[in-house]
Formats: structure tokens, sequence, C-alpha cells
């Protein structure tokens, strides 16, 4: 059950990560409007210490997902996250692509 | 997330079943259903769409936000015969995103040199598929026309639920073919399930031609598949 691509399955990490007793949590890409670089229904998986795993961005904005999942973490309670170009009061960091994204960070509990 | 139900998606996954995970974004809890779970309401539609296309979404259901993540295993086409259709084949398969595997016992067609970096099998179907079964996201092509070779394919992709399960031969071949399994047990239902002769209407002739009506039929199965017949009892 070691092959290469189920290794490197953000799902499974998760599920690994969790099972070692570390704090996780797992952003997943909601929606995507115009040109995203990951598809709806990928996934990021982030550690109590900001280690990660996966993509939702294609690395545009996975810095940021990464703080808010740290909080998420502390928490314990789930966000929605936007990102895009043409929300730039809202974030600091967008997509070069030019597209919208949307990502919720929830707990694995 | 709930841990319990990471683990069961993982394990779903692993064992290739089809399963969405519908996550309630305002903070409700998960749930896991499976292709061929039995879905009421709203939601159904939703869920089939899912399946059939293998595409998430978030959908707003009675003012409930929810994400469907929906997972389906990679399709694969297990073709038995390593014959002219099969080269053609094997590399139409995986430009269309298709994993593909030939068995055929006869060393003189199974040659690297015929299948260059193609998964190819030189045994006999009743041991390759031992090694590695058949399943519901399977497509069986069945290309030897001989009996001794194919039936057994056939028989247990019916058994397997293969979304596919194509034969080579004309009406008459095909007939001796049914009258062989019926002997064998299979029932009238299963058996109408194979396509035979196979591949899309389309007069096709050379062995590319034959490759593209198979491939194409191959896809219109599994869009077309029913979603709702349970897998559970087809292993």
């Amino acid at each position: 059950m070691t092959n290469t691509s189920e290794s490197l399955d953000p799902l499974v990490i998760a599920e690994e990560w969790a099972a070692a007793g570390r704090s996780v949590a797992l952003a997943t890409v909601i929606d995507t409007w115009g040109s995203a670089p990951r598809p709806t229904g990928s996934h990021l998986v982030i550690d109590g210490d900001g280690n990660f795993h996966g993509s939702v961005s294609g690395g545009c904005v996975e810095g940021a997902v990464i703080t808010e999942a740290l909080d998420v973490i502390e928490s314990g309670k789930a966000r929605m996250l936007d990102f895009g170009v043409a929300d730039e009061t809202a974030w600091r960091v967008g997509l070069s692509c030019g597209g919208r994204i949307r990502v919720y960070v929830e707990r694995l509990i | 997330m709930d841990r319990q139900i990471l683990t069961k998606l993982n394990a779903l996954r692993r064992a290739r079943q089809a399963v969405i995970l519908v996550s309630d974004l305002s903070g409700g809890a998960d749930r896991l259903i499976v292709e061929g779970d039995p879905v009421d309401g709203p939601l159904a539609d939703a869920v089939a769409f899912a399946l059939r296309s293998g595409k998430s979404s978030a959908v707003d259901i009675e003012g409930q936000s929810l994400f469907l993540n929906v997972h389906l295993p990679p399709a694969q086409i297990v073709v038995i015969g390593a014959v002219h259709i099969s080269q053609a084949l094997a590399q139409m398969a995986v430009l269309a995103g298709f994993d593909i595997r030939i068995i055929d016992p006869r060393t003189a067609f199974a040659t690297p040199e015929r299948f260059d970096g193609v998964d190819l099998v030189a045994d006999w179907p009743v041991e390759a598929l031992k090694e590695r079964p058949l399943d519901a996201y399977t497509a069986l092509v069945a290309v030897t026309h001989d009996p001794k070779i194919d039936d057994f394919a056939i028989g247990e992709a019916l058994k397997a639920g293969c979304f596919y399960v194509g034969a080579l031969g004309s009406r008459k071949t095909h007939a001796g073919r049914l009258e062989r399994l019926t002997r064998e047990g299979q029932t009238e239902g299963d058996l109408a399930r194979i396509r035979a002769p196979i591949g899309l209407p389309i007069g096709a002739s050379s062995p590319a031609e034959i490759a593209v009506a198979i491939l194409a039929e191959i896809i219109g199965a599994l869009h077309g598949r029913d979603i709702l017949s349970p897998k559970g009892d087809k292993q």
C-alpha cells in the first residue's frame, strides 16, 4: 500500500499525521472562477507546526492558507477564505493567473 | 472533519469504490455516500451529477450549504487479446485518460515488440485476473475470438460488475458464446450486459477505427452507468 501516488495523497497524509497524534487542518478548494490552477476538491493538509502537504493553488496562496490553518487548529473553528485578484482589499496575496478561488479550512477532530 | 470519516473515506478509495464526502460548510456533521447507496430528496440529483461527472462542487440544498467532494477510482480497461485492435486501443486509451492492461496467453501475440510500453501479461486470464481482479471501475474488452481465452474473462467481468463488458464477434459467434456462458451459470440479465458485436456502430473497419468505436462505447458506458445499482454485491 505504499505506492508513490498514495504516499503523496493529502488525505492519506492527513490520516497518518492525525494517527501520529499531530493536530491537523485540512484546506479544500470549494469553488473556482476563471483560470484557477487547482481544481475544485483539491486539498492542502497542514499540521500544528506549519508543516504542509498538497496544494490548493499551485503555490500562490499557500502561505496565507497555512497561517489561517494554524488559527483554525488553535480555535477549532472552520473558516472560508476567498482569494482572487479582484478582491485586493480582503487579501494581500492573490492569484497571479487572474482567477478566484474559495478555500474551506477545517480542523480534523 | 471527523477522523473516523477520513479513515473510512481513505479505506473506500483504496478499495476502488466511488464515494462522495458531503461536508456541511456551516459546521454540521460530514457524511459519506458510496455509489449505489440510496439517496432521497433534493440531494439525490446533486449526488447523481457528481458520480456521473466526477466533478466536485458546492451546492445549496434547502438552505444548507454543502460541498460534495467526489472520489472516483481511476477507470481502467482490461483487454483480452494482444491483437491489432489492441495495439491501437492501447495508445488511444492512454490519451483518453484510462489505464490499460492487455492479457493474452499466446506468446506470439503478446510480445514487447508489438506493445512497447504497454502493461502486457502473457498468461491465461484465469491466472492474470487472480493476481489483479476486475472491479466495477474496469471495462473488459474481449477480442481474441477464442472461447478458451475470452469466455472465462467475460464471466469474471459480469461477476465483478464491470461497468463495460464488450466482446468481438459476429451475431452468430455471440449466440454460441451466450449458450456457453448460460451453461456456466450466468443469468440472462447479466448476459444482456455484454456489448456484442463490440463498439459503437460507426461503420468501423480498420483496427484503429474499431478501437475508436470500442473506446467511445466505453466512455459512454462509464458516464451512463447505473449509479444506483448496489456495488457491494458484485465482488
